[in-house]
């Protein structure tokens, strides 16, 4: 041991070193090995370095799950930057806003996306943009492609310059103003992390998982992280579209490991599954939102002799709490107990500690309280405040929950507007935003059940522009949200209820 | 049968312009586009459009065919369509 916790990117080269070649990645019908994948960041790493990257330096990768993205991820941190994963859903004008406020020195994208080359005009840090896929031919010096990378720099380790406290990743995530913020992940927030999540689900190296969630969210993203650290193999898909594809790939792919939103488990449910083999899963896991009970028991007696992972956490300190398997049975409705290593109390509004059954919010102690928002003072001040000993943070998670007798976690709900459709954040004040860009418009927007989704988003406008159809306000949304944002539902109003301060009473829309 | 047959792929075109692209001006995509690459359909489209198909062609989707295959692009799922219809025939 070297006595420090181990930076992000020494992930793949220690198990590089222990398995060199090994299958690391599996991107539908191409595998690639330790080495290989060690070898491709090299390359991109030195690219990004000539490129400008420095130490700190913040790198864009808005990608789809992809071998392009891997490598993107641990070829930053060889670069000795932060990397910043950011959907590929989400369109040019976000990505702008996100990109110029964490003033990213290069970009890695698809070059079917567009609008590179106003991207590179509208963030004036970037000197540099990777287009992955099909070659685009430009003069443009700024633009390299990812393929030409790869066949001209050294695959040549560049020095380590970083420490365990210096910044890793941020992850952008939707918050109560409309204005996404990037949680800041240092390298032994994120080492710590994993090695308490792959405690609890016993990771080992001949672990085989199969992910279909993105890298951009940060459950996705800890697939990659945990399985390269253990020298496993992560099977990547692209979506979960085809469920059907998804449980031939893990019947021909032997994977020990599923890790589901409830959403995914929502459809397999709907499937007859009885033409799969699916005997070499050992577990799955469930976060993002609660199953309710009852679809627990259904997964139960669906997929028999698998362990059962019900879990919660947010981005702040990436995983919270876990509930061990073996509790499932006599708790199905508890997220459990805080992860290896860390502690988890409910306070009450005044700050002070409350008992069993009584209900509050979750406040976090743990080395996964990541390091606060990126240069947003205000709320990082909200969310993380002060601890028992000085010098350390708390994480307020902002979310109710409760706790049986013995010490069993259970969620309540959200204390902000906050929707989850699909597991994602949805802050109704971003899609509003955007609603209101439309002429004449007043809309408000919230959260309403779905059986597949959890929740999907549906807005209630009063138009009092040019005339609008349901249609018409929905495109323009696509046009600006990420997926899981836009509006499955549209109302129309010929007003909105107002609370007796004069602010639209959304309790009054039921 | 023959006008049946003619009849899918426009049929495909107009449900996805009008529930996923929410387009006025039809499906501006070519019929080889595959939905997944070019996200013209998610993963909860998916399920309404397996919905609109077993109605509209009054055919049964086994979950064991919902496979990029036979869904993942006009021309694939016109293909599906019509082998269902003639099996069925």
């Amino acid at each position: 041991m070297t006595g420090h916790r181990m930076l992000v990117h020494e992930f793949l080269t220690r198990s590089t070193s222990r398995f060199p070649q090994k299958v690391a990645l599996v991107c539908g019908e191409r595998r690639f090995t330790y080495a290989e994948l060690n070898e491709m960041s090299d390359r991109l790493g030195n690219a990004l370095a000539q490129g400008g990257v420095r130490r700190g330096d913040r790198v864009a990768i808005h990608l789809h799950n992809s071998v392009e993205a891997v490598v993107g991820i641990f070829a930053v941190l060889k670069a000795g930057g932060t990397f910043v994963f950011i959907n590929a859903s989400t369109k040019l004008e976000k990505l702008t806003y996100i990109l110029n406020n964490c003033r990213a020195k290069a970009v890695l994208m698809d070059a079917r996306t567009g609008g590179v080359v106003a991207l590179l005009e509208a963030v004036p840090s970037l000197t540099l943009a990777v287009l992955c896929g099909p070659r685009v031919e430009s003069g443009n010096t700024h633009l390299q492609h990812f393929d030409d990378i790869q066949s001209t720099l050294p695959a040549t380790l560049l020095p380590t310059i970083n420490i365990d406290l210096d910044l890793a990743c941020l992850i952008y995530t939707s918050g109560s103003t409309g204005e996404p913020k990037g949680v800041m992940s240092d390298h032994s927030n994120v080492d710590f992390a994993s090695t308490s999540i792959m405690t609890y689900l016993e990771s080992r190296a001949d672990d085989i998982v199969l992910s279909v969630l993105p890298l951009s969210f940060d459950y996705g993203l800890y697939q990659l992280l945990m399985t390269f650290k253990a020298g496993a193999t992560l099977v990547l898909e692209r979506s979960f579209m085809y469920p059907a594809l998804i449980l031939q790939r893990i019947q021909e792919e032997r994977s020990t490991g599923f890790p589901g939103v409830p959403t995914v488990f929502a459809m397999l449910l709907q499937m007859d599954m009885s033409a799969f083999d699916l005997s070499s899963l050992r577990y799955i896991t469930n976060t993002a939102a609660a199953l309710p009970p009852s679809k627990i028991l259904e997964l139960q007696s669906a997929f028999p002799g698998v362990t059962i992972y019900s879990m919660y956490g947010l981005t702040e300190t990436k995983r919270t709490l876990y509930l061990p398997p073996n509790q499932l049975s006599t708790r199905p409705g508890s997220v459990g107990i805080p992860i290896p290593g860390t502690e988890a109390w409910i306070e009450d509004e005044s700050g002070r500690r409350l008992g069993p059954g009584e209900t509050g919010e979750l406040v976090v102690r743990g080395r996964h309280v990541m390091r606060g928002y990126w240069e947003s003072p205000e709320a990082t001040a909200m969310r993380f405040r002060p601890g028992p000993l000085p010098g350390e943070r708390l994480c307020y998670s902002g979310d109710l929950f409760r706790q049986d007798e013995e010490g069993f976690f259970y969620f309540i709900s959200r204390k902000d507007d906050i929707i989850k459709c699909r597991g994602e954040k949805v802050a109704p004040k971003e899609v509003e935003n955007v609603l209101h860009m439309l002429r004449g418009v007043t809309a408000v927007v919230m959260g309403v059940p779905d059986p597949t989704a959890g929740e999907v988003v549906k807005a209630f406008i009063v138009a009092n522009g040019d005339p609008l159809t349901e249609s018409q306000v929905i495109a323009h949304c696509r046009a600006h949200l990420e997926d899981f944002m836009v509006p499955k539902y549209v109302e129309f109003r010929t007003e909105l209820p107002l609370t007796s301060s004069g602010k639209i009473n959304k309790l009054g829309l039921n | 049968m023959v006008s049946d047959m003619n009849s899918i792929k426009p049929a495909i075109r107009d449900f996805i312009a009008r529930n996923f692209l929410f387009s006025d001006d039809g499906f501006q995509h070519s019929d080889e586009a595959s939905f997944l690459e070019e996200g013209i359909v998610d993963s909860l489209g998916i399920i309404e459009l397996v919905t609109f198909v077993e109605k509209k062609f009054n055919i049964s989707v086994a979950d064991h065919e919902l496979l990029p295959n036979n869904f993942d692009s006009v021309s694939k799922l016109s293909s599906y369509i019509s082998g269902k219809l003639t099996d069925g025939s």
